[in-house]
């Protein structure tokens, strides 16, 4: 490769999709044409932002240059680029929450959390062994910017104390290695 | 160096019949209601037995092991909360002796500090207290060599019956009540666990660890703590984490100036994530990262090896 000198990175690209068929390919080409390489699409059809667009969130492996490339070419495309770059969207964490968490409104619960951190959830399992009207588990994993990790815990915490639920916190990010 | 061992209970009886093999003698020994006091040493196989068959250590009062000759007072009677009394009290009459005093009890460092810091500038005694935080394991002695300030946060698995619980659930898929109850059939949990199910036992070590991070001053007791049980953990809770790679542990989390105790997910491959009755201590330091220090956080030789070193610390 003629850039062997750049490390490949990952990166995490956030859109907003205008709700109309077609879009999120014509998000994902130039990422491909300009030697990106996809490493997960998360697309919240069912989370439409005050715009009227539709969140999406990729994730990608690219040299730093390409990277660059990458933003750029999304942008001439006339796709809208809200955050790029692993140094800005780049903090993931996971909590379990248990508790009444159906007779709640799980996702009144999820959407409190988005509004009032910012946070996106990108990931959600649902264990409720005894059905649906008895406490079950769910684990949540929360994107979030760099440095809002505490605000969005607060968040958490703040809905589950609301709603009764205990929550299972992640330990700070020294104590995960 | 003669010692004199209050509190006859795992770790004091361990402390009485290890004391030899480290190259002390034990002056006087004694238990709730009776001692037993010889300046040439006392036969300690002989009061650990009578403990065990008449349940008392000798024959005198037990005060008079408090007023007897020693150079260490070793302090293992059972912890108390609010005024840490009687543990407090021996505390007291050790240090106005000018004795120095080794504790066990978590009682008085993590209640009264300032008192017992207090105290000990106004004696020639000295107080030391690894084996109240981690059992075995050099928690204190290692923050000590690193300097306190330059240790920005302690984390730790500082209760084994919890951990045993907790593991237990997750690799076994089964619940709390029933992993509780076999626990204690194994004599891992006390008959009464509260203080170790409910977090109290952790956060009294990571009260003391505070303290001893604490270098304005501040004094930190368990009414500074946030602590949060395991009692509410579900198997499925557990089962989550597991699918995404995280299990759960009792941490207690010492982070500029707050105490935090409570359930939290870890990585199940992270060195926070010891299985069954062991401990971890993890302490962030300033110019070395991360340090593990991990081992047997209980039990009456592993506790008595902290009292013991502590002992020789004082020679």
């Amino acid at each position: 490769m003629s850039d062997s000198t750049d490390e490949v990175q990952s990166y995490t690209v956030r859109l907003e999709l205008v709700d109309e068929p077609g879009e999120l390919l014509r998000a994902l080409e130039p990422i491909a044409d300009n030697g990106g390489n996809l490493l997960s699409i998360f697309h919240e059809r069912g989370n439409v932002t005050p715009r009227g667009h539709i969140p999406v969130e990729v994730d990608l492996e690219a040299t730093p240059e390409r990277f660059g490339g990458i933003v750029d070419a999304l942008r001439d495309a006339g796709i809208n680029v809200i955050q790029a770059g692993a140094e800005q969207y780049s903090e993931a964490l996971t909590v379990v929450l248990t508790g009444h968490l159906v007779n709640t409104d799980l996702s009144d619960t999820l959407s409190r959390i988005h509004e009032s951190s910012d946070a996106t959830v990108t990931d959600l399992s649902l264990s409720a062994p005894a059905g649906t009207t008895d406490e079950s588990s769910a684990r949540i994993r929360l994107a979030t910017e760099e440095g809002a990790v505490d605000r969005t815990m607060s968040a958490v915490r703040t809905v589950a104390d609301e709603k009764d639920l205990r929550v299972i916190e992640p330990l700070a990010a020294g104590g995960d290695r | 160096m003669r010692l004199a061992v209050i509190g006859a209970g795992a770790v004091g009886s361990s402390v009485v019949e290890l004391a030899a093999d480290y190259g002390h003698s034990v002056t006087a020994f004694a238990d709730s209601g009776s001692a037993v006091v010889d300046a040439a040493g006392i036969d300690t196989d002989a009061a650990l037995e009578r403990k065990r068959t008449d349940g008392a250590v000798g024959s005198v009062d037990p005060s008079e092991a408090l007023s007897a000759d020693y150079d260490a007072l070793v302090e293992a009677t059972p912890t108390t909360l609010g005024d840490a009394q009687p543990g407090f009290g021996h505390v007291e009459a050790a240090l106005e002796r000018d004795r120095h005093v080794v504790l066990a009890n978590k009682g008085p460092v993590a209640e009264r500090y300032a008192d017992i810091r207090e105290l000990e500038r106004e004696s020639a005694g000295r107080v030391l207290f690894e084996a109240t935080v981690g059992g075995a394991m050099p928690v204190l002695s290692t923050i000590a060599d690193f300097d306190p300030r330059h240790i920005s946060a302690v984390r730790g698995v500082l209760n084994g019956t919890a951990n045993f619980i907790l593991s237990r659930m997750a690799t076994e898929g089964l619940d709390y009540e029933h992993v509780l109850a076999e626990a204690q059939d194994l004599g891992v949990a006390e008959a009464d666990p509260t203080f170790d199910v409910d977090g109290t036992d952790a956060a009294l070590k990571g009260v003391i660890v505070a303290n001893v991070l604490a270098d304005d001053g501040t004094e930190y007791t368990l009414t500074d703590a946030d602590v949060e049980g395991i009692q509410e953990i579900t198997g499925s809770a557990l089962e989550l984490a597991r699918e995404d790679g995280r299990t759960v542990r009792l941490v207690a989390e010492v982070v500029e100036g707050s105490v935090r105790v409570g359930p939290r997910l870890v990585p199940e491959n992270a060195p926070l994530a010891v299985s069954g009755t062991r401990n971890i201590a993890q302490l962030e330091t300033e110019h070395a990262g991360q340090l593990n220090i991990s081992g047997r956080g209980a039990g009456g030789p592993e506790t008595a090896s902290a009292v013991l070193a502590d002992v020789g610390r004082l020679e």
